[in-house]
């Protein structure tokens, strides 16, 4: 059966919704809809409206009403429309959904499970494609979860909304319509994956590459395309950005020897300055390069038509597996 | 002829009236003057239990409000945000509630929560520094004092929704419940004020919110925050009910938020109320008050405190005499030396538990910081053990 990220999503939704009372779905424009992605499609009408609830608009309203859902014991799925508009909602999310629990001694947890379509190369204009996982992953309390595949993009969301501590659930909206053969149907509750573990996409001896969410097909594209220089790159899709793998991504790098952090977000004080630093810190002894990055510029989101300039490409990742100081 | 007149002549006519509710803002708007009872023929007909009550549990808080303020004095609160003057609105918001409500509380609110049941200590542990909050907010119904102006509004609203949602799935243990939840005048020009009024108007949820309008928020006076007509004016844009109160007027505190909890919980949906009151003490113990404000504007103040107010109509209602007030007094050094008594032993915060409860697992990052930190206070404390073996073989 050939499912789309954004129908394995809505699956799971589906199906926690029917797993737990507790849980219920609110954003803009989820209801009638289905939201502007069509993520929360049929839910209303399956649930009932007050499951799947159409907001006022705004943001940190819907957050704080979160809140106080989760802390009379739901488990609200918050929807933010886009990355950039959920920016309103962020002294919510920092000050009380991260901070809850570690304020009242465990005593009050906040299981509230936020998605975010994230990220670019979808032409959208401005304000449509920031990929903000920085500021979630530099906050301690939250959980940060992206799925690269359409398989984990059902089974992390299940997890997620499941996980009792607060889960920002980044969703790359440039694969929401990348399809695989796959079937919510048929998951079961011992193969959803746990959240904080990496996974390796693709074996390789040469360089890893370590990557997430959209960035994760243009990897496996470079590694297919490496193959011809000669390289054998594996490729590691991280998954979880909080709670860090750092096993599984040390072992990767330790059995190849060189590493290649690659995002799309930004690269001063990204996401991949932190496994850069990382790795270099466990693993020094075992590499032969300096820890490399491929990011977006350090610039506010390009405009459509120069996108692809932006964002980390095919060529753009080979060159810099060539810089990982082949020759000694 | 105006353009407003032309769009009424015939044939240009507007669309239909399809866009949502249009409602009647009268039933919503406040009384141009606060709710007196005081001095009025109202007073007559209050309960006179629960006026000496309200005495009795005035002249504790403020009581509780100069032992905290002498507690930072001694060092032994960091800061403390008194809410002296203010007492009739902090005692009232949670006399009001009942056992199955939810109070919200800002900084300033300790005495409320105190009014609720939590120790002095536990209610202060925010201001004391070993810890961010000091009472289990599911044993009282009080969610952590909340210092970011205004966010706890919208908590209130989630969790008054959610509880309807919960009691019209179950309705065996459906709990007719309130949230009330509680903002200065300062935090009512926060974005998340507007945006916690106008969900709570929208999903009809059973909240409370009760703005104590000091005057002040620190320095800058309500003039400068705001042109609307009152503060309560704002629950009319969001189909609020909005009233104003004497906020120094133990009697119409009461009175106004009684009413408006119960009508909250009647499912006739949110009530802003405004209470007019002030600030008699600086914004906290680190403040200079008379930087922004002339002694004249606080000694008028002070003769409207609201503890005076309330003595002077009990002594002349013959509710109350001089051996009443003594008694009363007595009770209130009583929960001074308690108090007191409770900050005896300095706390001892222990630095593990730093990690314990950022995540309900600790991440593996955090199960080694936690270990590094153990590391090195072991260290430490083997340093100091043997630094002073050496010093006692030195004598
Ligand atoms: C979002 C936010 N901005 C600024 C502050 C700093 N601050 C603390 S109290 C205060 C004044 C608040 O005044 P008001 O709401 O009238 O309450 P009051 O202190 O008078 O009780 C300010 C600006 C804060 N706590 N939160
Ligand atoms: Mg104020």
């Amino acid at each position: 059966m050939s499912t789309t990220m954004v129908a394995a999503l809505n699956a799971a939704l589906r199906d926690s919704l029917r797993a737990d009372a507790n849980v219920h779905v609110l954003g803009e424009d989820v209801g009638a809809l289905g939201g502007v992605f069509r993520v929360t499609d049929g839910l209303a009408a399956e649930f009932g409206r007050q499951r799947c609830l159409d907001t006022p608009l705004a943001e940190a309203g819907i957050l704080g009403t979160a809140v106080g859902m989760a802390m009379y014991g739901l488990r609200p799925v918050v929807e933010m429309q886009f990355d950039a508009f959920a920016y309103p909602a962020f002294e919510q999310v920092f000050s009380h959904v991260a901070k809850m629990r570690n304020r009242t001694g465990g005593q009050m947890g906040l299981p509230i499970t936020i998605r975010v379509p994230y990220g670019g190369g979808v032409g959208g204009v401005e304000h449509h494609s920031d990929s903000s996982e920085a500021y979630y992953a530099h906050t301690p309390g939250l959980h940060v979860v992206t799925p690269a595949t359409v398989a984990d993009s059902y089974g992390l969301l299940r997890s997620a909304i499941a996980s009792d501590d607060p889960v920002v659930f980044l969703e790359p909206k440039r694969l929401y319509w990348s399809a695989v053969d796959f079937s919510p149907a048929e998951v079961s509750t011992a193969q959803v994956p746990p959240i904080g573990r990496a996974m390796v996409r693709r074996p390789g001896t040469s360089a890893t590459l370590l990557t997430y969410g959209p960035s994760l097909p243009v990897c496996l594209e470079a590694a297919a395309a490496a193959r011809s220089e000669g390289w054998d790159l594996a490729v590691v899709d991280l998954r979880s950005l909080v709670p860090f793998d750092d096993e599984t991504v040390c072992t990767a790098v330790r059995a190849t020897g060189r590493a290649v952090v690659v995002h799309e977000a930004a690269g001063f004080a990204g996401v991949g300055a932190e496994i850069a630093a990382r790795v270099t810190e466990r693993c020094f002894h075992h590499l032969a390069a300096p820890v490399l990055r491929v990011t977006g510029y350090d610039i506010p989101y390009p405009p459509p038509m120069l996108e692809k300039h932006h964002l980390p490409s095919v060529d753009r990742i080979l060159d810099a597996v060539a810089r990982l100081q082949w020759e000694q | 002829m105006t353009v407003l007149d032309d769009s009424t002549a015939p044939g240009l006519v507007g669309p239909p009236n399809s866009h949502g509710p249009r409602r009647d803002p009268a039933p919503l708007l406040p009384d141009p003057e606060p709710v007196r009872i005081l001095g009025t023929p109202a007073a007559k007909m209050f309960d006179t239990e629960l006026q000496r009550e309200l005495y009795r549990r005035l002249v504790l808080g403020r009581r509780f409000n100069q032992q905290a303020t002498t507690l930072t004095r001694q060092g032994r609160l960091a800061v403390y945000p008194a809410s002296t003057g203010q007492e009739a609105c902090q005692i009232t918001a949670s006399m009001v509630l009942r056992e199955q409500d939810w109070l919200f509380p800002s900084y300033r609110d300790t005495l409320a929560v105190v009014a609720r049941g939590v120790r002095p200590v536990d209610a202060l542990t925010l201001m004391r520094g070993h810890a961010h909050s000091g009472y289990d907010p599911y044993e009282h119904r009080i969610a952590p004092l909340s210092t970011p102006l205004a966010t706890q509004a919208s908590h209130a609203v989630g969790l008054a929704h959610a509880a309807r949602l919960r009691a019209a799935a179950d309705p065996e243990t459906a709990e007719e419940l309130v949230a009330l939840a509680l903002v200065g005048d300062g935090g009512t020009s926060e974005g998340d004020f507007h945006e916690a009024l106008n969900f709570a108007g929208v999903l009809g949820a059973p909240v409370v919110f009760l703005v104590q309008n000091n005057g002040y928020a620190i320095s800058v006076p309500l003039a400068s925050q705001s042109a609307a007509p009152t503060l309560a004016h704002k629950a009319v844009g969001y189909g609020i009910v909005g009233r104003l109160v004497d906020g120094n007027d133990a009697l119409a505190m009461h009175s106004v938020l009684s009413a408006a909890v119960e009508h909250a919980r009647s499912g006739r949906g949110p009530v802003l109320v405004e209470a007019i009151t002030y600030r008699l003490d600086a914004h906290t113990n680190a403040d200079d008050a008379t930087r922004y404000r002339s002694a004249a504007e606080v000694d008028a103040w002070r003769a409207r405190d609201p503890l005076t107010l309330l003595e002077r109509h009990l002594r002349a209602a013959g509710l109350l005499d001089d051996a009443g007030v003594a008694a009363t007094a007595r009770a209130a050094e009583d929960l001074a030396t308690e108090i007191r008594a409770q900050f005896d032993n300095p706390p001892d915060p222990d630095p593990d538990s730093l990690f314990t409860h950022v995540y309900a697992t600790p991440t593996s990052q955090l199960r080694e910081q936690a270990a590094e930190l153990a590391a090195r206070r072991d260290a430490d404390a083997y340093a100091d053990a043997a630094e002073d073996e050496d010093e006692d073989e030195a004598r």
